[in-house]
């Protein structure tokens, strides 16, 4: 019942908003093609805005990625966090998943289909792919979009909710799978 | 962002020399780089669309309709900028694409905020208090279904995929509020800097110059 909710809002949220938008748009009697075409020129622009910063970022990202200290940092690890339940194969979704979705997804799918559907990892792995953003892809796309190079704060409130996040994830699978 | 850029590349040379990845890590940049442009590329068509449907949704004033309902909550998060800014429609648009999982109309519609604020904002090369929380709501990456990580889950034969959601749910939320009390918080310690005054001043020209009836870039609304 839940599931076929769920199927229907995820299938029907997209075409809903744009539905909304030209009906009301054309009832307002806005002259929704030119208006369309008259916003989307920026399109162009943003994209090419954003490539100095992306270029910065994704190449310090993956040069880190490259230089396998993120193995390094999982042996380190691995001690402490099995303490608390922390099976060593998502350490690597712990590190990598504020650096780069696609690689976070990548090594969560690589769990999924290895340790297969009963595991612990695949839950826990499954909650912190799921309930994050890629923190470094954001502030590039953001603040790359308006020019903006100095962040302040911005990526110390990225980085610190995205250990909450982990903290989190770890506490509730505890509490609901173990 | 200096130091970080700085150490993020030192680090990754140091330790690839260690671990005798030096050629994978000199490898990384070339592929870094075309991905970044790559990315940036496959950016600009739904982008393109989505700014396009954003601006009939602000000509028949459906954000300002969202806008309005979510003004209580804006008028303490963003206090700094003013109520009838068109920024706030952009951020409850941006907020409600996240929440549903619509990645892809967020992005956008996020970056149209962004420029927005930095209308209001002082130093251009400085993000404000506002753009450092809107940026909060969008790292936390608040989201009512996780979709991906579903589809994954049911690839591999999961027996009750939806029991996952409503810990990532909890989890999501968890971090989505305590990214926004951090970006609170830390304002307080990170005052922006205001700009210098013979800057103001040039901006005042500049402002001049592009109003005057003869100048060459007469834009904006």
């Amino acid at each position: 019942m839940f599931r076929q909710v769920m199927d229907i809002l995820s299938l029907w949220a997209l075409p809903a908003i744009l539905l909304l938008i030209l009906t009301m748009g054309l009832a307002k009697k806005v002259p929704v093609y030119e208006v369309f075409t008259d916003g989307a020129k920026d399109g162009f622009k943003v994209a090419v805005n954003i490539i100095p910063y992306l270029v910065a970022i994704i190449v310090a990202i993956s040069m880190f990625r490259a230089s396998g200290i993120i193995e390094m940092i999982e042996t380190a690890l691995s001690g402490v966090l099995a303490q608390i339940h922390v099976p060593a194969d998502v350490i690597p979704v712990m590190i990598v998943r504020s650096l780069s979705g696609s690689a976070a997804l990548g090594v969560f799918s690589d769990i999924a289909n290895t340790l297969g559907p009963d595991d612990y990892a695949t839950k826990l792995s499954a909650i912190m792919v799921g309930s994050s953003e890629t923190t470094f892809y954001v502030l590039a796309v953001y603040f790359g979009a308006v020019g903006i190079s100095k962040l302040r704060y911005a990526l110390i409130v990225g980085l610190l909710a995205d250990i909450i996040g982990i903290v989190a994830a770890v506490c509730v699978c505890n509490w609901m799978f173990l | 962002m200096n130091y970080i850029f700085y150490f993020l590349i030192v680090i990754s040379i140091v330790f690839g020399a260690v671990n005798g990845r030096l050629a994978e890590v000199t490898n990384s940049i070339l592929t870094g780089a075309e991905l970044s442009v790559k990315v940036a590329f496959s950016l600009i068509g739904i982008m393109a669309f989505w700014l396009g449907m954003m601006k009939i949704a602000e000509k028949c004033g459906l954000v300002q309709i969202f806008a309005r309902i979510i003004k209580p909550v804006t008028k303490r998060l963003f206090n700094e900028i003013p109520e009838e800014s068109p920024a706030i429609g952009d951020i409850a648009m941006n907020f409600s694409a996240n929440a549903l999982g619509l990645t892809n109309a967020a992005t956008p519609i996020g970056i149209k905020a962004m420029e927005e604020l930095q209308k209001e904002n002082l130093d251009k090369t400085s993000a404000s208090n506002s753009m450092c929380t809107l940026l909060a709501m969008n790292t936390a990456g608040f989201q009512l279904i996780p979709a991906t990580v579903l589809a994954v889950l049911i690839g591999i034969g999961y027996k009750n995929p939806t029991e996952i959601i409503a810990p990532t749910l909890l989890v999501t939320t968890i971090a989505f509020v305590s990214a926004i009390i951090l970006a609170k918080i830390f304002q307080k310690f990170w005052p922006a800097q205001t700009p210098h005054p013979l800057q103001e001043t040039e901006r005042f020209y500049e402002q001049m110059e592009n109003t005057a009836p003869g100048g060459k870039t007469c834009s904006g609304k």
